[in-house]
C-alpha cells in the first residue's frame, strides 16, 4: 500500500481514483455518487445516454468542474488542490471544437504548447510528429476554418498530445465523423495505448467502446449502473445471441417467442429475442414468412439498452 | 472542498502565453490596425483641432489643438482598451471558446484575465503612441521628449479600464449589451474628464463628483506631460488609477470565474 495525499490506494498508483463523486446543478444531481478506479495504461470508457453525466465526470478529472462531494485523485495527486499540476500531465479532447480560428493548423499546435509553458524549440519536433500522427502534414499551413470536421477532430486530438500527456481524456472523439476517419482515429488511439498512455473516453458508438476499451462503466442519471470489460458485461447482462425480427409480428407470435426465450422485447416494428439457445427459435421461425430475421451475437449495445432501457432521453 | 470565485487571484508569468497569443493574432491584422490607429486621430485632430481651434483660440493657455491632442491621447486609449476588453474578450470567451481550450492547460482564469488586461493596456498604448506621433507631426506636443513620460501613465490607465470592460464581457449575453457601457460609462467619461474642454466652469458639486472618474486623473497627468506644464497631485492621481486597476482586475477575475466555472 502506498499513501497518496492521505488516501490509501493500492499499488501501482491508479491513473484515476474517484470515490463518492457528486456534482449538483441546482436541483439536478448530474453526477450522483460515483466510484471508479482506472489502472494506468488502459483504455477506460464511460458509456451512457445523453445527459448521463459523462462530460461532467470527464471535466472533473481536469478540475474544470467542481465536485460537491467526494474525493478524486489523478496520477497520485488530488483535486482540486493540484489541478494545475495535473493538467500539465493530462490531455483533453473536448466534446465541442474549440480550436483557435485565427491560427493555422501548425500555429494551433505551437500556441497550445506555449500554454503548457513549453518553448517553440522544445516542441518543434513534436509538432512535426503530431502532424504526421494526425495525417495533417499537407494541411499544416491551412487556416482552421478551411478544415473538414474530420480534420478538425484530428487536430484537436493532436493538440491534446502536445504536452506528451500520461492520460488523455477524450469526450466523444469520433462523433459525427465518417467511417474512414473513425477507423484512423481508432488506430491512433490504439497506438497511444500501446505506448502506455492511459485513455479515458466517452462514446455513443458501442462498436468503438467494444474495440477500444479494456474496461468501461455504464452510467445513467449520474450513477454507475455497472462496470467491467466489454466481454464480461456482455456475459453478465445479456444472453449470448439475439434474433431480431423486422416486420409485423403478431401478438400471438410475440407471446410464443417470449415463452421460448430468456428475454424478448418489442420496439416499434422490430422484436428482439435474447437467448442462449438460438437454434430451436430459428427452427421454429423457419416456417414463418414475411419477416426479416437477423441472427447475431449479443454485443455491448444490447447491454447498454438492457441497463439503460429503450426510453428516449430529453 | 470547492473553489471560491472570490479567492484572491495570483499573478503569474504564465499569463504571458496569452499575451503572446493575442500579439500573434494582432500581427496578422496589422495593416488595418495601423490604419485605424493613425488614420483616426489624424482626422480627429485635423478636423476638430484645426477647424474648431480657429473658433476657440486658446484654452487654458494652450492652442486648442495642443489642448485637444493631449486629452485625446488619454480618451483614445480608454476607448481602445474598452473595445478590446469587450468585443474581443467576449469573442474569445463565448463564441470562440478560446478560454475553454486554454483552461485545459495549466493556466487558470487568473492568468487568462491578467494576460487580457495587460494586452488591452498594450493596445491602448499603441493607440496613444500613434496619436502622439500624429500630434507631434502637427506641432501639438509642446513638452518635447518629456512627453514620453505620458506613455507609462497611458499603460497604467489601460490597466484601469481593462478590468471593468472584461467584467462587462463576463456578464454580457451578446455584443449589444456593450452599448449600455458605452452610453452610460465611456461616453459620459469622455465628456466630463476635460478631454474636449476644461472643467473650470463646472459647478463645485459636479467638479467634486467627477473626481471619481478615473479618466480625469489620467488626463491630469498626461496633459501636463505632453504640453510641458508642471504636474500636480501626482500621488493622488497615481493612487486613484492604481486603485481602480487593482479593483478592476480583481472583479474581472471574479466575474469571468462566475461565467466560466462550473
Ligand atoms: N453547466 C451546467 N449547468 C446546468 N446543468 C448542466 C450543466 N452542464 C451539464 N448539465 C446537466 O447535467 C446533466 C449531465 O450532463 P453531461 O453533459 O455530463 O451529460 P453527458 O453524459 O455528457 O451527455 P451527452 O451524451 O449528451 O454529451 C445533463 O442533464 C445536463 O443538462
Ligand atoms: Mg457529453
Amino acid at each position: 500500500m502506498t499513501t497518496v495525499s492521505g488516501l490509501s490506494v493500492t499499488n501501482p498508483i491508479p491513473a484515476v481514483w474517484a470515490k463518492g463523486l457528486v456534482k449538483q446543478f441546482g436541483a439536478l444531481r448530474a453526477v450522483d455518487g460515483i466510484d471508479f478506479s482506472i489502472r494506468p495504461g488502459l483504455c477506460f470508457g464511460f458509456l451512457g445516454p445523453n445527459g448521463a453525466g459523462k462530460t461532467t465526470t470527464l471535466k472533473m478529472l481536469l478540475g474544470l468542474v467542481d465536485f460537491d462531494e467526494g474525493e478524486l485523485c489523478l496520477l497520485g495527486e488530488s483535486l482540486p488542490e493540484s489541478a494545475r499540476a495535473i493538467r500539465a500531465r493530462v490531455g483533453l479532447v473536448p466534446q465541442a471544437d474549440n480550436l483557435d480560428p485565427d491560427f493555422t493548423v501548425r500555429e494551433n499546435l505551437f500556441m497550445y504548447a506555449r500554454f503548457f509553458g513549453l518553448s517553440r524549440a522544445d516542441v518543434a519536433e513534436r509538432v512535426d510528429a503530431l502532424l504526421v500522427f494526425s495525417e495533417l502534414t499537407t494541411k499544416a499551413d491551412a487556416k482552421v476554418e478551411t478544415l473538414s470536421g474530420g480534420m478538425k477532430r484530428r487536430l484537436i486530438i493532436a493538440r491534446s498530445l502536445i504536452n506528451d500527456p500520461e492520460i488523455v481524456v477524450l469526450d466523444e472523439p469520433t462523433t459525427g465523423l465518417d467511417p474512414q476517419v473513425r477507423h484512423m482515429i481508432w488506430a491512433r488511439l490504439s497506438e497511444l495505448r500501446a505506448r502506455g498512455v492511459t485513455l479515458i473516453l466517452t462514446t455513443h458508438y458501442m462498436e468503438e467502446a467494444e474495440r477500444l476499451c479494456d474496461e468501461l462503466v455504464v452510467m445513467d442519471h449520474g450513477r454507475i449502473l455497472d462496470q467491467g470489460s466489454p466481454k464480461a458485461l456482455i456475459q453478465k447482462h445479456v444472453e449470448s445471441d439475439v434474433i431480431e425480427l423486422r416486420g409485423e409480428v403478431s401478438d400471438g407470435l410475440f407471446t410464443m417467442l417470449r415463452s421460448m426465450s430468456a428475454h424478448a422485447e418489442r420496439q416499434g416494428t422490430a422484436v428482439y429475442v435474447y437467448t442462449h439457445a438460438p437454434a430451436p427459435i430459428l427452427d421454429f421461425l423457419g416456417e414463418d414468412t414475411g419477416l426479416t430475421i437477423i441472427h447475431r451475437r449479443a454485443g455491448l449495445e444490447d447491454v447498454f439498452l438492457r441497463l439503460t432501457g429503450r426510453g428516449l432521453r430529453e | 472542498m470547492k473553489r471560491s470565485i472570490w479567492a484572491l487571484p495570483r499573478l503569474r508569468l504564465a499569463a504571458f502565453a496569452l499575451l503572446e497569443r493575442n500579439f500573434l493574432v494582432w500581427r496578422k491584422l496589422i495593416g488595418p490596425a495601423i490604419v485605424l490607429n493613425f488614420g483616426e486621430p489624424l482626422i480627429y485632430l485635423l478636423g476638430l483641432g484645426l477647424g474648431l481651434g480657429q473658433l476657440v483660440g486658446t484654452v487654458s493657455g494652450l492652442p486648442y489643438l495642443t489642448f485637444l491632442a493631449s486629452g485625446v491621447v488619454a480618451s483614445s486609449a480608454m476607448t481602445t482598451v474598452s473595445f478590446e476588453g469587450m468585443y474581443s474578450v467576449f469573442t474569445r470567451m463565448v463564441p470562440q471558446k478560446t478560454y475553454d481550450a486554454i483552461m485545459a492547460s495549466p493556466l487558470d482564469i487568473d492568468d487568462i484575465v491578467l494576460g487580457e488586461v495587460i494586452w488591452a493596456a498594450i493596445k491602448g498604448l499603441i493607440s496613444a503612441i500613434a496619436i502622439m506621433v500624429v500630434a507631434a507631426f502637427l506641432g501639438a506636443v509642446s513638452g518635447g521628449w518629456m512627453a514620453l513620460w505620458a506613455l507609462p501613465i497611458v499603460f497604467l490607465m489601460g490597466l484601469t479600464f481593462a478590468g471593468p470592460a472584461i467584467v462587462m464581457s463576463a456578464v454580457a449575453g451578446s455584443y449589444d449589451f456593450f452599448n449600455y457601457y458605452f452610453v452610460l460609462v465611456v461616453t459620459p467619461m469622455f465628456m466630463l474628464s476635460g478631454v474636449f474642454f476644461p472643467l473650470d466652469h463646472f459647478p463645485p458639486v459636479l467638479l467634486l463628483a467627477v473626481q471619481f472618474l478615473p479618466l480625469i486623473h489620467a488626463v491630469d497627468l498626461i496633459r501636463p506631460l505632453i504640453v510641458g506644464q508642471p504636474l500636480t497631485h501626482v500621488g493622488l492621481h497615481l493612487a486613484v488609477l492604481s486603485g481602480y486597476a487593482l479593483l478592476g482586475y480583481y472583479l474581472a477575475v471574479v466575474f469571468v470565474r462566475r461565467r466560466l466555472w462550473v
